[in-house]
């Protein structure tokens, strides 16, 4: 990790940041969105973590190696969910009685 | 070769005496020697419970035991097999022993984290160990649920509890494995001049890292379930089984490439030393041991087949399944041509590698068979299964567990083993070996299922055969336990480096002194070069 | 440099080694708590996509202000965190003993916030293993969704509750005058978890609370 020290008031950016796009999904959650509903919450939830891990976390400023731990970690998970996603998603897809 | 017997100099043995030097160590030696101990513990526990399944097997009605203590006995044979010997095995004990060493640093890089992995994997060991005494748990080692959620009257949470707290050990080492060769190699020392034995100890602690998590939860979920029913695997409660299934085998397939990468890893050291020269390809057997630590990941659903996986999955998993045995075979081409031409001698770990290369080999072919759809259903279940597994987790990986433990023994104790005996119980460990699970094969083809206490007639042959074998098996196994421990006080004493083998491990003295090296060494050639030794012998 | 040869260990080279080895440990123990977390999401993601309706309903349940407040207050106590490190590497300790107390408080009161919703909800007989009684329909389903719901908050403010812990002893250790710019790396990988557990829940609030509040 570099020395490079974080500003409070960069901190403090961020911050201002992740409130605001907390009162934002919110908002759009009382809201009829239909099948965005989900797809809305889960995209500002994505760019609150992004915020949290790059700059919180400083993984912006970190060693590739760090940055590679970071992915590998979410793309495992990514992995399982799709995977398994798969099986449930699939059934019925191929003509064979039960399956 | 063998040069002049070195005097007793201050060692990571003799360096403290008394239990506390020993409980409280930082050394990665003593605490792969803590490691060692407690599993040979566990193994001889999972051996025991192996030889009453073999004996009520011997007659084809159940007369031994009851059918539930049947189902006990075959989950805590799985068990403490699976979670309290083969996953720590190799990596704990020689992993933990030679890591440093291989890469020629002073310790680990957690060396407090690293004792305090040994005290989880206790205290883990010692709650499956006290939920045993008490009753112990029969829904196999798998924990299907809902059998194991609703259904079960044994200590299903006790156990699974146990197993949880062995995970974060398991977590542990293999961060402290990762962190340190990434960090704290020796100078010169490139990826590329790494031992093998240190690209699949790496691999396998990637897979210990992203895997064991995931066993943790599913496990903390079967507890909750069992607990307030909350309906997660409950069909009654709109849950699902089949999810159990896929929670627990994401994690148990790589589990089995855990258990078999560091034997692999040992195989590649064992095959170079004793045909005297480098490992055919090295980096594609480097690249190998990556390349099974990621695709294990996606091959899990082969375990599901059977379980109302869609077929558009189950295609997936299968093909997926035989891209996997791609870079394991990779691997035993290149031993072979490293044998070709090379200066052969026939030491006792060689012996065991040769076991490994031919018993891996079988092992891994049967896998196949078992990851084509059609053959699958017909033998699922069976002792087929049976055969397979054990082919690759005994005939494979408890081979290389044998070869390594004899080839590092010199560096670890400063003694020797005696080579007559030792020769003598590889013989007998592959005869036995065989004669217990070939017969398996045939049985579960022909349809003889797994985890029955009672079966037809028909099949009484196969399994008098596989328990004459295990009885031979036994004895094995216990000539190298005897000798082991006669060793280390009436053994011949062992030079730096008897086998003549390149790595820095034997660069300096046997047993090591306790941080490893008495100057930080500076690499600058590759693992494998039997030329340095002719340089540094004239020089 | 030199009185920083004591926070050396003997098995690193130099200092630098030695934090670089902690941090990346540090993220590879998160990414094993990403998987773990990530088992019990994806029994969420199976259970959401067979049931949203019994799952919208379950979520309607739920207090949205306890919810949103929760993730604001959380999201207040990382800002402190990341604070404190800056205090650390700025030498500040009064400063970073203070970031690092605000931290805990807000950690506290978020538990205090979960747990009065964790009792509301089981006045309202809708904790699974407890009391769980539903009279509208599709009650198996909603019971999915709440044991579900407790399984994955509870094991978030276990998490919660240790880093409470670990910053407390951290607290303490700075008042102690532990830390210098030239060493703070425990600081650094406390806030790392606590980061992270600030990240589980930014995605647990809308997966949670945040099912067809339309209905409402």
């Amino acid at each position: 990790m570099s020395e490079h020290i974080v500003t409070k008031k960069q901190y403090g950016y961020v911050f201002v940041t992740l409130m605001v796009l907390t009162l934002v999904t919110t908002y759009a959650g009382m809201k009829d969105l239909g099948p965005l509903n989900v797809v809305v919450a889960l995209a500002i939830a994505v760019i609150k973590a992004s915020l949290v891990v790059l700059f919180f976390m400083h993984v912006y400023w970190s060693s590739k190696l760090n940055k590679i731990v970071v992915v590998s970690g979410i793309a495992w998970l990514g992995l399982l969910l799709w995977l398994t996603v798969t099986d449930f998603a699939s059934r019925g897809w191929l003509p064979f009685p039960g399956k | 070769m063998i040069t002049a017997i070195a005097p007793t100099r201050d060692n990571y043995l003799t360096h403290e005496y008394g239990i506390k030097s020993w409980l409280l160590t930082q050394d990665h030696k003593r605490i792969a020697l803590l490691y060692l101990g407690a599993i040979s513990f566990f193994f001889f526990l999972g051996g025991v419970f192996a030889t009453i399944i073999r004996l009520e097997l011997l007659t084809p009605p159940g007369d031994l035991v009851s059918a539930q203590t049947y189902n006990k006995l075959f989950s805590l044979h799985g068990i403490f097999m699976i979670f309290l010997f083969m996953i720590p095995s190799i990596p704990a004990t020689l992993g933990n022993f030679l890591v440093p060493l291989m890469i020629g640093c002073k310790d680990l890089a957690f060396p407090k984290l690293n004792l305090l992995s040994w005290y989880i994997f206790m205290a883990g060991g010692a709650l499956v160990m006290y939920a045993m005494l008490v009753g112990g748990v029969d829904t196999g080692w798998t924990f299907y649920t809902p059998f194991s959620t609703s259904y079960a009257n044994t200590y299903v949470i006790l156990t699974a509890t146990g197993i949880f707290i062995t995970g974060f050990s398991s977590i542990l080492t293999g961060l402290n494995f990762i962190v340190t060769i990434h960090r704290m190699r020796a100078p010169g020392l490139t990826w590329f001049r790494l031992p093998l034995f240190i690209w699949s100890m790496y691999a396998t602690s990637v897979i210990q890292v992203l895997g064991t998590p995931v066993i943790a939860v599913t496990l903390l979920l079967v507890a909750i379930e069992r607990g307030f029913h909350i309906g997660i695997f409950d069909p009654n409660l709109g849950g699902d089984p089949v999810l159990f299934q896929h929670l627990f085998w994401f994690y148990s397939h790589p589990a089995v490439y855990i258990m078999v990468l560091p034997g692999m890893g040992i195989i590649s050291e064992v095959i170079s030393v004793y045909s005297r020269k480098k490992i055919f390809g090295y980096k594609f057997v480097a690249f190998s041991s990556v390349a099974i630590a990621i695709l294990s990941f996606l091959v899990w659903g082969h375990h599901l087949f059977v379980s109302s996986q869609s077929v558009y999955a189950s295609l997936v998993f299968s093909f997926l399944s035989f891209l996997v045995a791609v870079p394991s075979a990779i691997k035993v081409f290149n031993w072979t041509a490293t044998l070709y031409k090379g200066s052969i001698s026939y030491e006792t770990p060689m012996l065991y590698a040769f076991g490994f290369i031919g018993l891996f080999t079988v092992g891994g072919l049967t896998g196949t068979f078992l990851a084509t759809l059609g053959f699958d259903v017909h033998v699922t279940d069976t002792y087929f299964v049976v055969a397979h597994f054990h082919y690759i987790m005994v005939g494979g990986t408890m081979m290389a567990y044998l070869g390594g433990l004899h080839y590092w023994w010199p560096k670890i104790t400063g003694r020797m083993y005696p080579e007559g005996w030792a020769k003598l119980s590889a013989l007998v460990v592959f005869l036995g070996f065989n004669l217990t699970f070939f017969p398996q094969f045939i049985m579960g083809y022909l349809g003889m299922p797994r985890r029955y206490h009672a079966y037809p007639p028909e099949f009484q042959i196969y399994h008098v055969l596989s328990t004459a074998g295990a009885s031979v098996l036994a004895v094995g196994y216990i000539i190298p336990a005897i000798y082991f421990v006669w060793s280390m006080r009436y053994g011949k004493l062992a030079p730096d480096n008897p086998w003549g083998a390149t790595g820095l491990e034997w660069q300096t003295t046997s047993p090591p002194p306790p941080e490893n090296f008495e100057i930080t060494p500076v690499v600058t050639y590759d693992a494998y070069d039997y030329s340095i030794l002719e340089e540094m012998k004239v020089g | 440099m030199a009185n920083h040869s004591l926070a050396l260990r003997h098995q690193f080279d130099d200092v630098a080694q030695q934090k670089e080895a902690s941090t990346f440990g540090m993220w590879l123990f998160l990414a094993t708590e990403v998987l773990f977390f990530g088992g019990m999401f994806l029994c969420y993601t199976i259970y959401r996509r067979w049931y949203p309706v019994a799952f919208g309903m379950g979520s309607n349940h739920l207090s949205l202000m306890l919810g949103a407040v929760s993730t604001a207050v959380l999201i207040c106590s990382s800002y402190f965190m990341a604070c404190s490190v800056n205090s650390a590497a700025n030498g500040k300790k009064k400063a970073l003993v203070a970031y690092l107390a605000m931290t805990i408080v807000l950690a506290i009161a978020f538990l205090v916030i979960e747990m009065s919703e964790w009792h509301m909800l089981y006045t309202e007989g809708l904790m699974p293993g407890f009391n769980f009684t539903y009279h509208e329909m599709d009650p198996r389903h909603v019971q999915l969704f709440f044991g579900l719901y407790f399984s994955m908050t509870g094991l978030h403010a276990s998490h919660v509750t240790i880093g409470i812990i670990v910053l407390t002893v951290m607290a303490v250790r700075a008042y102690r005058g532990a830390f210098t710019p030239d060493y703070y790396t425990p600081i650094e990988m406390s806030g790392l978890y606590w980061h992270f557990v600030d990240l589980v829940w930014i995605f647990l609030f809308p997966l949670y609370y945040l099912i067809a509040r339309h209905l409402q």
